[in-house]
């Protein structure tokens, strides 16, 4: 029988990273994914990033992760989301060419040492006597051993398509669905529950008219994924913009029966985000039009991507409702759109590292724990990964707090809220957004990603370079005092009596342009782009982050007050019976997690506290 | 780390009450009071102020840090047990930057998270954590089921609207959501100072007498009550005339008194009568007159009219129209502003000794949220237009809030923008 430390069950976004994650981590790892060619595919839109979903993939590249380096290798469109707002939420975006994507990701794994793919599907798995994962099982008959498992199955678990009544097991169109993994787990542990989640019809490109179509272009400075890159490695190409219409509309309602959602053939809840076409006609009837994006797939690929128009209709009712469209009376249907219904679990039966706590050793990442997005799968898989490698190797796990990393904030919302719809990140879902910036992501998490052994030498050479270029450019401009008579000279709005303060106090204000400032400040100027947009992003939020460092410093201690699980709540006297029982079922971790519990008040978290307190002095007396 | 404050003694009058300051910018506060920092553990008698004005003259109590209850840098005023001093301490500390009231129990969080709680104690401190927790529910709850509470809901309801639509534009940008939400932000926020001005005009004087104080007019027949009644209503509520016993049932007007809601009683003379009508009316008026918060005896000395004086009651010379008798008139308008501050300090004085300290929680919580919307009405008039900075004024405008009435979940929030907007490209 062979051997592998960590073994990781799929080969999208989650499987890549957790793979990646574990092998770098030093752990002997083999990633079995049903095909080869199916590793790094782009199921849904041909795009990575943006708001939320930017940050958490600078996040990811921040640990040395596969995601955004693959995605810079493939991306054909750089848009900065937010650009005129401020740096904390602005959002990386790319349009990937599928091809292109899946072979960087594809290439990226080939070439990381410690890491076999094996091409196959897992079907089951045997437990030790400790009740810790063991062996997996293949379907031919094979059997691997292992320490840790990471299960990424995405839409594969139980996966059902759904176009109009016709409905198909399947994880992906051309894929199969993954039935006995998904039975054998239903066996072993609670939670199951159900979502779903829709595509578009994919059109042929030639039969679009994109001479009557409004286009979008890229940036014209165009922000890289990866830190580590600086300008597009591929030819860049433009998206079409259309709008559905009361033709569309009408199309979509006098059909909705036929919806394979609406005609009560799905039973799983989809996110509220990224509403179907027939979910757009019903819940904003008022509107009479909504925006397309026409989304080419790669550079050498006709199918266009139109985002916007998912749905679970019948083939040919898409076809109509698709030629009413402006630029679209002629297109061409390649694929149609479908919805499909999958298995996950109730990620509150996590912890904060990803491991189901009812089954040591096995970790999950991705839609199976109810999200959504090839960003949040791909956060998941690393963490997850990162942590297998632990279980295998006996290192120290990695968890992230929500004062961290959008990758903290994301788990801590799962473990702690779980899910009611398929979870998606969004920058108003962390409260410390003006500190958690996607520029300052490998600030925030290289060092701890090199600490775990995540982090390529080569990688941290270059983030150490650039800190201390940062940490010099600050420097210069700490110690220039700039008179308000300057700053009025270079155009600030303020009051040339207020006096002198340093020039890096003076980028509070908004009107002071980087130009103005270097003529004050000439030896600034000499210092590369990205470190002086550091200094400067930095100096913009500190009087806000000063106030919020309070509540990051109140938050970190919170949550190192960890509470063990078989914390005896009932045994407090104080407590009161509603709030036991409430902190009985959720079993919140640490003291963080405790507070966000609804109902919680001070006194409450005081009163654990203070029996955590004494918990400790007592065992520590015992030993 | 945030400084925390708060009452340490029990509410209400007392000799002496002690307010106590834990935390990193604990000492700073000290010196912006008194001027310098006495040195630690030596009692040290400071006088306290705050924009020039003297609040009180207080022992004060330095703590060093690693060597206080809550192991940070601490300190402990022992003011004169007034309420009003109280107050004006709490507020003066409430406006320091850094600075917060304490949540119930937060000393002795901090001291047991500082390891400074003797750990042997801790299974008796269960039982005192309890009664703080009792005492917070029923505030809670008591702050719930009023006015207050029921507005603070709707101001939260207006915030996280306004908070949901700049979200929307921040998260959504790439979407089809409305791109100008600016008036409707800038509407809400406006409507919302506004409704904190009136709260924070209200809370020193209609919050506290919520309900109005109740004086009454008493006196003989004809000492002139119902002229001095026009006189402070300035105008005609009682009929006035030169026949003694024209009033007869008890006339009320509310006035705004010095700064109070008082409800002026004017009452029947005060005589044996052999008119049945008048009779009740002077029944009436002794009823009225004993249950009122304060009684003005018009007349020269305190006359026998069958009313107790109390302490506190004023008694005023009648009809002293050249002022000259130290009385008042209600013709010449003589030593009517004497009366009125009489009667309002002695009302003042009252109100010091109820709840000051729930009140003055929730017009702290109220002054802070108004802060913050100031400030992201700035950030989204500025050219920047950073929606970003004004989104953080507003969630602390939500946390301010959130004082009154539990907590807010970012869930609220986008189940507010996925009411509203249809998202998803």
């Amino acid at each position: 029988m062979k051997h592998f430390d960590v073994v990781v069950i799929g080969g999208g976004h989650a499987g890549a990273e957790a793979a990646s994650a574990s092998a770098r981590r030093g752990a002997r790892t083999l990633l079995v994914s049903m095909t080869r060619a199916g590793i790094g595919v782009m199921s849904c839109n041909p795009a990575i990033g943006g708001l939320g979903k930017g940050h958490l993939v600078r996040e990811i590249d921040a640990l040395d992760g596969v995601m955004a380096q693959a995605g810079d290798r493939a991306g054909i469109q750089y848009r900065l989301l937010n650009r005129r707002k401020g740096p904390a939420v602005q959002g990386p975006r790319i349009q990937a060419d599928r091809r292109l994507y899946r072979e960087a990701v594809q290439n990226i794994l080939a070439q990381q040492q410690n890491l076999t793919i094996l091409e196959g599907e897992v079907v089951d798995f045997t437990l030790g006597k400790d009740g810790q994962v063991e062996n997996v099982l293949l379907a031919d008959g094979s059997e691997i051993a292992t320490r840790a498992v990471v299960l990424t199955t995405g839409t594969f678990l139980n996966g059902l398509m759904h176009v109009g009544d016709q409905r198909a097991s399947g994880g992906r169109v051309g894929d199969r669905a993954s039935h006995k993994l998904a039975a054998r787990l239903a066996d072993v542990t609670q939670g199951r529950g159900r979502l779903k989640t829709g595509t578009p019809p994919r059109l042929d490109g030639r039969t679009i008219n994109w001479n009557v179509l409004d286009s979008q272009n890229g940036d014209d400075a165009p922000v890289m994924l990866s830190f580590l890159n600086r300008q597009p490695l591929v030819a860049q190409i433009a998206c079409g913009i259309t709008h559905t219409n009361e033709a569309t509309h009408d199309i979509v309602r006098s059909n909705l029966g036929r919806s394979a959602m609406y005609g009560g053939h799905i039973d799983g809840i989809g996110p509220r985000y990224c509403p179907s076409i027939e979910d757009k006609v019903v819940r904003f009837a008022e509107k009479t039009g909504h925006q397309v994006f026409l989304e080419p797939e790669g550079l050498d690929d006709h199918t266009v991507y139109p985002n916007g128009i998912s749905t679970s209709l019948p083939a040919e009712v898409q076809t109509d409702y698709v030629r009413s469209i402006k630029g679209l009376e002629n297109a061409v249907i390649l694929q149609p759109g479908y919805a499909i219904e999958y298995d996950f679990y109730d990620p509150r039966g996590l912890t904060l590292g990803l491991e189901l706590r009812a089954l040591p050793g096995m970790f999950l990442a991705g839609q199976i724990n109810g999200t959504t997005g090839y960003e949040e799968a791909a956060a998941q898989g690393l963490l997850a990964g990162a942590n297998a490698a632990a279980v295998a190797l006996g290192g120290q796990n990695m968890t992230l707090s929500r004062a961290d990393s959008y990758l903290g904030v994301m788990v801590d919302d799962l473990v702690t809220r779980g899910v009611t719809e398929p979870y998606r990140m969004f920058t108003s879902r962390a409260e410390f957004r003006l500190s958690l910036r996607a520029d300052n992501a490998d600030q925030r998490l290289t060092r701890i990603g090199a600490d775990l052994g995540l982090v390529s030498t080569l990688r941290l050479a270059s983030f150490e370079a650039k800190m201390q270029n940062v940490s010099a450019a600050r420097d210069i401009l700490q110690a220039r005092r700039v008179t308000a008579a300057e700053l009025s000279a270079a155009g600030v709005t303020m009051a040339p009596q207020s006096g002198s303060r340093t020039a890096l106090e003076a980028l509070v204000f908004p009107d002071l342009t980087r130009v103005a400032l270097e003529a004050i400040v000439p030896e600034f100027a000499a210092f590369e782009a990205e470190e002086k947009d550091q200094v400067c992003r930095d100096a913009l939020y500190a009087p806000y982050l000063a106030r919020q460092q309070g509540e990051a410093d109140g938050l970190r201690r919170e949550e190192a007050a960890e509470i063990p699980t078989d914390f005896d709540y009932e045994a407090l006297s104080g407590l009161s019976r509603e709030l036991s029982g409430k902190l009985t079922r959720v079993m919140p971790r640490n003291l963080a997690q405790a507070g966000r519990i609804e109902g919680m008040t001070p006194a409450a978290l005081t009163l654990i506290l203070a029996h955590l307190r004494r918990g400790r002095r007592v065992r520590s007396v015992a030993t | 780390m945030d400084t925390i404050f708060a009452l340490a003694s029990a509410r209400g009058k007392a000799g002496v009450a002690v307010v106590r300051l834990s935390g990193t910018a604990a000492h700073d506060a000290v010196v912006a009071l008194v001027g310098d920092l006495p040195s630690v553990r030596r009692a040290a008698l400071r006088r306290l102020k705050w924009h020039g004005e003297l609040l009180d003259e207080a022992l004060v109590l330095i703590f060093a840090k690693g060597a206080s209850f809550t192991g940070e840098a601490s300190a402990e005023f022992q003011l004169h047990g007034s309420q009003a001093v109280v107050s004006s301490v709490l507020r003066a500390l409430g406006e320091m930057p850094g600075l917060r009231l304490a949540e119930a129990g937060e000393f002795t969080r901090r001291a047991l998270e500082n390891g400074r709680l003797d750990l042997a104690q801790v299974e008796g401190l269960a039982d005192l954590i309890d009664a703080e927790t009792e005492a917070q529910r029923r505030q809670a709850q008591r702050v719930l089921s009023g006015a207050i509470g029921r507005r603070a809901e709707q101001w939260r309801r207006q915030l996280i609207r306004a908070c949901a639509l700049l979200e929307a534009t921040i998260d959504f940008a790439d979407e089809d959501v409305p791109v100008d939400v600016t008036p409707e932000v800038l509407g809400l926020i406006n409507g919302l100072i506004a409704a904190f001005d009136r709260e924070i005009a209200g809370a020193l004087v209609a919050e506290r007498v919520r309900d109005g104080f109740e004086v009454a007019i008493v006196g003989a027949p004809n000492v002139g009550k119902s002229t001095l009644l026009n006189a402070l209503a300035g105008r005609d509520a009682a009929i006035t005339s030169s026949v003694a016993g024209t009033t007869r049932d008890v006339i009320e007007v509310r006035m705004d008194l010095g700064g109070l809601a008082v409800t002026l009683l004017d009452t029947a003379g005060l005589r044996d009568s052999d008119d049945e009508v008048e009779q009740i009316g002077i029944g009436r008026a002794r009823t009225r007159a004993a249950a009122a918060d304060l009684r003005v005896f018009l007349g020269d000395d305190a006359p026998d009219l069958g009313i107790a004086v109390q302490s506190d009651d004023l008694v005023v010379p009648a009809k002293d129209d050249d002022g000259s008798a130290g009385g008042v008139s209600g013709v010449t308008g003589a030593g009517l502003d004497q009366l009125i501050n009489r009667i309002g300090q002695v009302l003042t004085a009252r109100t010091a000794g109820s709840g000051v300290l729930t009140r003055e929680r929730h017009r702290l919580a109220i002054i802070s949220a108004r802060r913050a919307m100031e400030s992201a009405r700035g950030e989204i008039q500025s050219a920047q237009h950073r929606a970003e900075f004004a989104a953080a004024d507003l969630w602390v405008g939500i946390r301010a809030l959130d004082m009154l009435v539990g907590r807010l979940d970012v869930e609220n929030l986008l189940d507010e923008i996925f009411a509203s907007f249809c998202i998803g490209k």
